[in-house]
């Protein structure tokens, strides 16, 4: 593989780790609040629907994105609601909701376009742009890192760099605030924070809340910036990758980056099946690729590779004692 | 809270969120600017007004009984297996190994040898994530929905390069012989007098009846059944009375697994007569939908595969006939998990009231 092509393949890396990254730092917040959340694909789908049809219908990616967040954050206060006030079951709450999702987005779309579910193509304006990155034709000239920052790290839309910074963003509020250290408790040990006085339930939906923002800009991304529509099905198991994501980065901020791109290296790289072969001269099957993030995850939970230890208070409901 | 008396428990609280759920679903359609009436309409007539319809109802009813049943069995012992997709997907490779194998000189015969193959493949996708639970602690949900993914890039694999023949386009297994075929109901002395044109039910819903018998005569009448039923209630008081955990998670595991699997008798055997890709379209899925509507009972998955029997052939029909798009199948579906399953509480409450005078008399 040569610098050119490496340098296409990283830059796509980027591209497809983004909602991957989005999602995985949204579960992030949940489940260290100790509300499980498998609902992450449904939300993002729910947003990309939502913002692909707001962006046609106003010509605004912006306008697009608020209602993608909008859409996510309505499945995320089901999700509290359900696993929250009345202590449901939360695993099957996140089931029901990716279904809902699934059936909801197509009939919405379908009764606004008519296009067999899908939204019209989105252009201009209604698209999130690339960006170029201050002093990409100074640096042209530099080896190796002029390509590298004109190519891989600049030309990507806003929301690229807004998921990047989500994760020192991220990283600062969990452990360097008081709403985090109460964040991390509260999945941890309730008890105690209801004891020092902290409401558990208005902690909890705070994060569910968080979650429901994140997914909302993961799934706008996808619709607006990484494709242009929404088509049904579109996130295509993403929540669930960004889930195996969280697993695998045990459920730390900068761990969620490295994981996402990992899992975003390989998306990439099955899309490429003959860089593959020129570089590795033997066929890997695509199917396998696809399963990587999977299997790999498979190995981690299984603590063969480090243990992947979850927050311990995650999906129990929270009785406050009388 | 008010305890509900059993009855209660186990019909109104289902009942009330299904209603619950049709009314969501009739606002959404509302919403959408098409007809509820109408809808339900074209839903009964398309999914109970005719043998053709019938025979599609009851094909459907087969596939979600047996991951209903799989689905129950591991809920009994606590564990929520989401992984019937997969290992339905899994089965259907097991029985198309098995029918491929040999040429079959009758489907008599054929039957029981893809029913091991179709529930050995099923048992052994479900053996992995069992197994982590059982000795690793690794979250059998997450597991599960890990391997959902695995065997679908799995089965795309094998049937891309492996097992589809020389020259064929689409990637699919060779149409299995002739003797492996299962009699339809249209085939059958006797249920043949009704069904006159060609329907996809089979002999297998005979196999699911039989399959709802055997678990509720394995959770109910076995000590196995006991011992599964006692570690779900109590992991605790289980291991106390000398319960093996490891045992009861990897056998309830690879039953519900096995269970799965055998859906692919139904569907892969005795409708597509071939492997396709994404064989097992989601039932794995609605399993979970019917074991939470069916409360976890052999009688009551049976009632609920049917529910979803008529509502999947009735989507189908209505998304020809009407305007509104096939997908609110999955939407019904995700809501009747919602309510049955995370927001029962929330029916409980709502019907507690009305228990409560007559409890109060009785003390």
């Amino acid at each position: 593989m040569d610098y050119a092509t490496l340098l296409q393949v990283l830059a796509s890396t980027l591209r497809l780790a983004t909602p991957l990254l989005l999602a995985c730092l949204a579960g992030l917040y949940s489940e260290r609040s100790g509300i499980f959340d498998i609902g992450l694909e449904g939300k993002m789908l729910m947003a990309a629907m939502a913002s692909g049809a707001i962006a046609a219908m106003t010509g605004s990616a912006w306008i697009g994105l608020a209602a993608g967040i909008g859409a996510s954050l309505l499945l995320a206060a089901l999700h509290g609601v359900a696993s929250i006030t009345f202590r449901g079951n939360q695993l099957i709450s996140g089931v029901a909701l990716n279904f809902v999702a699934s059936g909801a987005t197509v009939l919405i779309a379908q009764a606004l376009f008519q296009q067999g579910g899908r939204t019209p193509p989105l252009t201009g304006a209604a698209r999130f742009e690339p960006l170029a990155l201050p002093f990409v034709d100074t640096l042209k000239g530099v080896p190796l890192f002029g390509p590298f920052y004109a190519q891989v790290l600049s030309g990507h839309s806003i929301l690229v760099y807004l998921a990047l910074a989500a994760v020192p963003a991220s990283w600062w509020l969990l452990y360097r605030t008081r709403f985090g250290l109460r964040l991390r408790a509260v999945g941890e040990n309730p008890e105690s924070v209801d004891t020092a006085g902290v409401s558990v339930i208005r902690l909890r939906y705070t994060a569910v809340a968080l979650t429901g923002v994140l997914c909302g800009v993961a799934g706008a991304y996808m619709a607006t910036a990484l494709q242009a529509g929404f088509g049904r099905e579109m996130t295509a198991g993403r929540g669930y990758i960004a889930l195996a994501a969280l697993i695998f980065a045990k459920w730390r901020p900068w761990s969620a980056l490295w994981a996402t791109l990992l899992f975003g290296f390989l998306q990439a790289l099955a899309l490429r099946p003959d860089v593959i072969e020129g570089t590795l001269h033997m066929k890997i099957p695509v199917s396998f690729l696809d399963a990587l993030p999977y299997i790999l995850t498979v190995i981690v939970l299984a603590g063969f590779v480090g243990r992947a230890i979850p927050p311990r208070a995650g999906g129990e409901p929270y009785v406050k004692e009388r | 809270m008010t305890k509900l008396p059993t009855w209660a428990d186990l019909v109104l609280v289902p009942l009330i969120s299904l209603v619950l759920a049709a009314a969501i679903s009739a606002l959404v359609i509302l919403g959408i600017g098409g007809d509820p009436v109408e809808a339900v309409k074209v839903m009964v007539d398309g999914a109970l007004g005719s043998p053709y319809g019938w025979g599609y109802t009851l094909y459907y009813t087969t596939s979600f009984i047996f991951t209903g049943l799989g689905v129950t069995v591991a809920y009994h012992a606590g564990q929520f297996n989401i992984g019937g997709e997969g290992q339905a997907q899994l089965g259907g490779l097991g029985v198309a190994l098995v029918c491929l194998a040999l040429p079959w000189p009758h489907w008599t015969l054929a039957l029981p040898a893809a029913m091991v193959g179709a529930a050995l493949f099923g048992a052994a996708w479900a053996a992995v994530p069992a197994w982590l639970q059982a000795k690793r602690g690794s979250h059998i949900v997450i597991t599960t929905i890990m391997f959902n993914y695995i065997a679908a890039a799995l089965i795309v694999y094998l049937l891309v390069e492996v097992l589809r023949p020389a020259g064929q386009m689409d990637p699919a297994t060779p149409r299995f012989p002739k003797g492996a075929a299962l009699p339809g109901f249209h085939e059958i002395p006797g249920l043949s007098l009704i069904f006159t044109s060609k329907v996809p039910a089979n002999v297998t819903f005979f196999v699911a009846l039989l399959a709802c018998v055997g678990v509720w005569l394995l959770l109910w009448r076995t000590r196995l059944g006991y011992e599964i039923r006692a570690f779900g209630k109590s992991n605790s008081a289980a291991r106390y009375a000398g319960i093996s955990p490891v045992k009861v998670i990897l056998l309830s595991m690879l039953i519900s697994g096995g269970l799965s699997g055998l859906m692919a008798i139904n569907n892969v055997m005795g409708e597509a007569g071939r492997l396709l890709q994404n064989s097992a379209e989601g039932a794995g899925f609605i399993g979970i939908a019917v074991a939470l509507m069916g409360r976890n009972h052999p009688l009551g998955v049976f009632l609920a595969a049917f529910l979803f029997g008529f509502l999947y052939q009735g989507g189908a029909e209505m998304g020809l006939w009407t305007s509104i798009p096939i997908e609110l199948r999955l939407l019904v579906q995700g809501l009747v998990i919602l309510f049955t399953g995370a927001l029962d509480t929330m029916v409980r409450m709502m019907i507690a009231p009305f228990f409560r005078p007559r409890r109060k008399e009785a003390a």
